[in-house]
């Protein structure tokens, strides 16, 4: 039962009609996670900024506000003022709905992500399939944004777009198929609950495969082929200013917030923990995960194309299919109550499949580089 | 067997990039922190010494801006007396040249490296802004007496002994951090 369900069942028994009991809570939690995914995106953005500054031996912004902590909403003031412009030969009703069709999706995300012991919108019972499906939708978003801004550079962010989030859709499927295995359900807060040993333990190779592939998945460095500042300028958001601009802006973080929050939901057992109230564990697990991104970004370099491409289709995707046999061979063969065994067990195949894997993988020509 | 194609490189990148984080900020906070810059900067704006100027005039055939402007009248003993020396910083390309020619050590470069101003009319400086003052001091530039009493540049790396500061895992409150760095 949900905190949403419990909000319905009160005003049920307080006498209000049937449309404001099925209404109000909705509108209240909806406006919730709005305020809470804003607040967020806020936050990621000052603390990227900070840590990757400190990543780099610098202070970063520190001025405005303590620590300089009003540094974003200072920035959002200035986006905001900005003039808006339409290039003369983009296709003009496209150019404006590709930043809704990017933002929306990413805010639908958060109605299946459990902030707490039942604190989600709605408790769907394909919850994570519901978020693969929803993700998707905003590479839509993007190639529309490519295509209607009538420039040779958005276009190949577009295609490249394309071409990463379908490959890496697909292992990222296949790793979180392993945790349905195991679990048993796909609702986001059975998974939560199944968690007595995180399963990021249980299935550490299916992690590293969800975790790379959501790294892609989010345009994120050394995945950011398609904003490649270096190779082409700023990628499908080129002809964007002002509130549209936002959009893109806000959509890159909102995105990074949902999957740091799945990452936390599938593998780092979500609100679960002792001491602390729920929510304050999801926000501290949420931000080690957005950390370790950043820190991946602080040191690694960007892939190029062929990389990428032979990275997913080459690597994750032979691990994933590998992974999830090994999983239910587990599941069917091993008795329920040693978890722990298959954490040992599942660590070793782990490093004994990448190693092997690795032998294996090469890149055109022959060569082996990684 | 090799190890570095099964992402040790990329741990040890990862390792290489944590440490980064326990160490201080190399960048200076500047309006806040200084560092003191080469005592033999060809810094902005003359700095003029009346007591020695004798009114020669070399400084401005020297000029090739022809933007020093030297008004004199003879004084008492025929010697000159300088009624204006005036000088548009806006145009000085800091070539150094009117100092190099003066022959009584009555100018030198400044040390000052600030001097945006708000409107053209205040970079025009008049003799009174041209004296030595407490934020207007002379730079060693071809003046090498003046290298004593200036502070050593402080380069944030090497120059520990002078004032310089170790790099390695230093705590991260500008208090401890020390002035200057």
């Amino acid at each position: 039962m949900t905190l949403l369900d419990q909000f319905q069942l009160i005003l049920k028994t307080a006498g209000w009609p049937d449309w404001a009991v099925y209404l109000t809570p909705a509108i209240v939690g909806i406006l919730i996670i709005i305020i809470f995914v804003l607040t967020v995106v806020i936050v990621f953005i000052w603390w990227e900024r900070r840590l990757i500054s400190r990543f780099q031996i610098r202070l970063g912004p520190n001025r405005c506000g303590p620590e300089g902590i009003l540094q974003p909403i200072a920035t959002a003031i200035k986006i905001l003022l900005k003039e808006d412009i339409v290039p003369e030969k983009a296709d003009k009703l496209i150019h404006f709905i590709a930043p809704v069709t990017v933002f929306v999706p990413i805010l639908l995300i958060f109605a299946v992500v459990p902030f707490g012991d039942g604190a989600i919108l709605v408790d769907l019972n394909v919850g994570i399939i519901y978020v693969i499906a929803i993700s998707s939708i905003s590479v839509i978003g993007i190639f529309m944004a490519a295509w209607g801004s009538g420039n040779k550079y958005s276009y190949i962010s577009g295609m490249r777009s394309i071409a990463q989030m379908v490959s890496y859709e697909i292992p990222v499927v296949l790793s979180i198929v392993g945790i349905a295995l195991v679990t048993g359900s796909f609702s986001m807060l059975k998974i939560v609950e199944a968690q007595s040993i995180p399963f990021i333990l249980l299935q550490p190779l299916g992690f590293l495969i969800f975790f790379l592939g959501s790294l892609a998945e989010m345009n994120r460095s050394p995945f950011d082929l398609l904003e490649a500042d270096s190779e082409i300028v700023a990628g499908y958001h080129i002809e964007y200013s002002g509130m549209k601009f936002a959009m893109f802006y806000l959509g890159e973080y909102g995105v990074a917030l949902a999957y740091s929050g799945i990452i936390t939901t599938l593998f780092l057992s979500g609100w679960q923990g002792p001491l602390l109230p729920p929510v304050l564990w999801f926000i501290i697990k949420v931000m080690l995960v957005f950390s370790a991104i950043i820190w991946m970004r602080a040191t690694l370099p960007r892939l190029r194309v062929d990389q990428l491409m032979s990275f997913a289709w080459k690597f994750l995707l032979p691990m994933a299919v590998i992974n999830l046999l090994l999983v239910a061979i587990e599941v069917l063969v091993l008795p329920a109550g040693l978890q722990w065994v298959m954490v040992i067990l599942n660590f070793g195949l782990a490093a004994v499949l990448i190693l092997l894997w690795s032998k294996l993988f090469t890149l055109g020509g022959g060569r082996v580089e990684v | 067997m090799k190890f570095e194609r099964y992402g040790i490189g990329i741990a040890k990148g990862m390792a290489l990039t944590l440490k980064h984080l326990f160490r201080a900020p190399i960048t200076v906070q500047y309006p806040d922190e200084k560092l003191s810059i080469s005592r033999r900067t060809r810094g902005n704006e003359l700095v003029w010494f009346p007591e020695k100027c004798t009114g020669c005039g070399t400084c401005t055939k020297a000029c090739l801006q022809g933007n020093i402007i030297l008004v004199t009248h003879r004084g008492e003993e025929s010697k000159f007396i300088v009624d204006k020396f005036e000088l548009d910083s806006g145009r000085c390309i800091f070539c150094g040249l009117c100092v190099e020619s003066c022959p009584y050590n009555a100018l030198a470069m400044g040390l000052n490296y600030e001097c945006a101003k708000y409107s053209r009319k205040d970079l025009v400086l008049s003799k009174e802004k041209l004296s030595v003052s407490s934020d207007h001091q002379p730079s060693a530039y071809f003046r090498p007496q003046f290298d004593d009493q200036l502070p050593d540049q402080s380069l944030l790396l090497y120059n520990r002994e002078k004032g310089g500061q170790k790099l390695n895992f230093l705590p991260l409150s500008k208090r401890k951090r020390g002035p200057g760095a």
